[in-house]
């Protein structure tokens, strides 16, 4: 099967999309141009430029607009560059998106989808770093992906175009350019359902996104010391795959969740804390997670190597979960 | 414009279409009678949570939403029984949200602040203050996107256009060319400070202007003047021509919740600015133009009648059964009790 690369997965996705059915529209700053990164070369070109519409720089609007368009019977992409801008509209996803449903008591539906790049990426430093999937997996109302790979990108950006409920798109900015094998086929992901990435029997690795990637590769380097660590990637936060994590928890007895996030209020709280409260008895070790300092990302390349969990970091993690 | 800013007289009134003007003067005396009710809900402790009156503000709500058809868009503020009255929602599926109700129109989800009727095209009033105008926005920008000759109303308060989202959201329907009918509903008051304090410049029509943006002031109290200026407004916005404001200025009688006295308003205040009630001017208008005071009693009447019985029945109904409060958060991981009352 041919390869694609993540960013192309999520472009092909939109245009997909688009084609099937004429209410899906995006809207976002220098969209025309293309997107900060690229994501839609060509679509203006295709789609005009009421379809892919460029956007004033106001994040609040952009958000809002598309909450009262979504309201109104059509299916808007909204890009925020950076999951960092996003927090100009945080009122409007977290307070009118998220609750539309809700308080008007299943009136409305609000069949919207934010993209909102996260993680470090070349020294972009403290404003445009962070990876803030925690706080819409806290919102009752919003479904979260965390596409790592090419192909999941693709369905799972499919998926929220299709969802009747908001949905906030987390891509990584460190793997637009990962090439991988392309979707089996153009059906859309279903939100929930992590997969395991690599099969094992010592413990099992939560995670998701970018650091799934980390997580394999300290998973090899483990592996030449005989030791057999199995790997999960969630691909949603929210809903989060909880059978898969327990399932695979009960077989190998010891678990570490990881995130490039900070790790205080993080997601893999509440997965380490779900798996204490449902596996208890049977764990050999307590749970541990391992996750990014409480700092902000700073800008040289030797800082910002300070605050990234590396592959290093979590072959060591696993060895104090083994107490080896 | 025509239509009297300092209140009627009998030569111009005979310039009305009275009927119309006598209808929504019913209009108004439903919001009213409504909001009385409310506030006798709220008093015997049976309408929950904070509630916002617009008495002495009918007019606006009237004079706009009468102009709307059933398929136009409105979006509202936590001030917002009667815009959504006006539109044409049901007054006892309102009175039964209200109190948290089975059958309410949102099935006690939202209350008071949260009045929605998307039936009527009325997309809901926003807790938070300027928070509507971006979504009104969106809704024209459907309208757009499907190709239909509908307009979409937004109402907000004089507080609301110091907040981002009204500078963003004139700017965006501009720059698109959306059909945006925005009403600032200028009553004077930011809850409990007065909103000339806290505005810089001459407020809400000067800054549309600063954005090219079509801005109509009237006297929100003359239901004539918001009727007429509303009518033109809306021809223009279904002809293409781009987002209009109207400011209209109006007074709010009584405190920023019905839960407030409003103590902080210099004394006579209130009282003087009953005399520009816009009740008592339209019905002193319909009057000098020959309208029987005794018909006009009579509809009144009928308000205070249709809303005392739409308290009363909420109050016999049922609650919303608690188990609605799990549903409709959304489809994929929606919620579960995470320990069960039994267990
Ligand atoms: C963003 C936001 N800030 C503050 C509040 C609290 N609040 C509710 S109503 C109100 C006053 C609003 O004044 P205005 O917009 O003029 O509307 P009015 O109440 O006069 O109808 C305030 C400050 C809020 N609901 N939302």
């Amino acid at each position: 099967m041919a390869d694609i690369t993540y960013l192309e997965a999520g472009r092909l996705a939109l245009a997909e999309e688009m084609d099937r059915d004429p209410l899906v529209w995006a809207l976002g700053e220098d969209l025309g141009r293309g997107g900060v990164f690229k994501q839609y070369d060509g679509l203006q070109a295709r789609f005009g430029a009421n379809r892919i519409v460029d956007t004033p720089i106001s994040e609040s609007t952009i958000m809002g607009a598309a909450v009262g368009a979504a309201m109104s019977g059509t299916r808007p992409v909204v890009e925020m560059r950076f999951s960092d801008f996003a927090l100009c509209a945080v009122d409007e996803l977290v307070n009118q998106a998220a609750k539309a449903r809700y308080m008007f008591g299943g009136q409305t539906r609000v069949p919207l989808v934010v993209r909102e790049p996260i993680g470090m990426w070349r020294s972009s430093a403290a404003q445009h770093s962070q990876s803030l999937e925690a706080w819409y997996a806290h919102i009752p109302g919003l479904v979260v992906t965390v596409p790592a790979t090419p192909a999941d990108n693709y369905a799972l950006l499919k998926a929220a175009i299709r969802s009747d409920d908001p949905v906030v798109h987390m891509e990584h900015k460190n793997l637009w350019a990962l090439s991988g094998p392309a979707a089996e086929s153009d059906a859309p992901a279903e939100f929930g359902r992590g997969v395991v990435r690599r099969a094992g029997a010592d413990i099992t690795l939560v995670t998701w996104s970018a650091t799934v990637w980390t997580a394999l590769d300290a998973a090899a380097a483990l592996g030449v010391e005989g030791i057999n660590v199995e790997v999960i990637d969630l691909r949603t936060l929210w809903p989060w795959d909880r059978e898969l994590v327990l399932e695979s928890v009960s077989r190998t007895r010891r678990a570490l969740v990881v995130h490039e996030a900070v790790q205080a209020g993080g997601f893999g709280a509440e997965i380490a804390a779900t798996i204490a409260e449902e596996l208890h008895h049977r764990l050999e070790g307590p749970v541990r997670r391992l996750g990014a300092p409480r700092a902000p990302v700073p800008y040289a390349p030797p800082m910002e190597s300070e605050l990234k969990i590396t592959a290093g970091d979590v072959c060591k993690a696993v060895k104090v979960a083994l107490g080896r | 414009m025509t239509g009297g800013q300092n209140g009627a007289t009998a030569a111009t009134a005979s310039n009305h279409d009275i009927p119309r003007l006598t209808a929504l003067h019913g209009l108004m005396a439903r919001i009213r009678a409504f909001e009385r009710a409310a506030e006798t809900g709220q008093s015997r402790g049976l309408v929950l949570g904070a509630v916002h009156l617009s008495i002495g503000q009918e007019a606006v709500a009237a004079g706009v939403c009468a102009q709307l058809r059933r398929d136009d868009l409105l979006l509202s503020t936590h001030r917002g029984h009667g815009h959504t009255l006006a539109k044409g929602a049901d007054a006892r599926a309102m009175m039964l949200e209200l109190l948290g109700k089975a059958g309410g129109t949102s099935d006690g989800r939202g209350g008071s602040m949260h009045i929605a009727d998307f039936s009527v095209g009325m997309l809901g009033a926003n807790g938070v203050v300027s928070a509507n105008i971006p979504i009104a926005v969106g809704a024209a920008q459907a309208i757009r996107l499907k190709g239909s000759d509908q307009v979409v109303a937004c109402l907000f308060g004089d507080g609301a256009i110091n907040r981002g989202p009204f500078m963003e959201g004139l700017n965006w329907a501009k720059v698109f060319n959306l059909p945006v009918l925005f009403v600032c509903e200028d009553n004077g008051w930011s809850a409990t400070t007065r909103t000339s304090t806290l505005t810089a410049g001459e407020g809400a029509a000067a800054r549309a202007r600063s954005m090219d943006v079509t801005a109509i002031e009237i006297d929100g109290n003359d239901l004539v003047a918001v009727d007429e200026a509303t009518r033109e407004a809306v021809a223009r916005l279904r002809a293409g021509e781009g987002p209009i404001l109207i400011h209209a200025r109006t007074y709010r009688l009584l405190g920023h919740t019905a839960s407030d006295p409003a103590g902080y308003r210099p004394a006579g205040e209130a009282e003087e600015r009953w005399s520009g009630d816009p009740m008592r001017r339209n019905r002193a208008l319909l009057e000098a133009a020959g309208v029987p005071a005794a018909e006009l009693d009579a509809l009144e009447q009928a308000a205070t009648d249709e809303m005392t019985a739409a308290l009363d029945a909420a109050e016999a109904a049922p609650w919303a059964p608690a188990a609605l409060a799990l549903e409709d958060v959304q489809d994929a991981g929606a919620p579960a009790r995470f320990w069960t009352r039994e267990g």
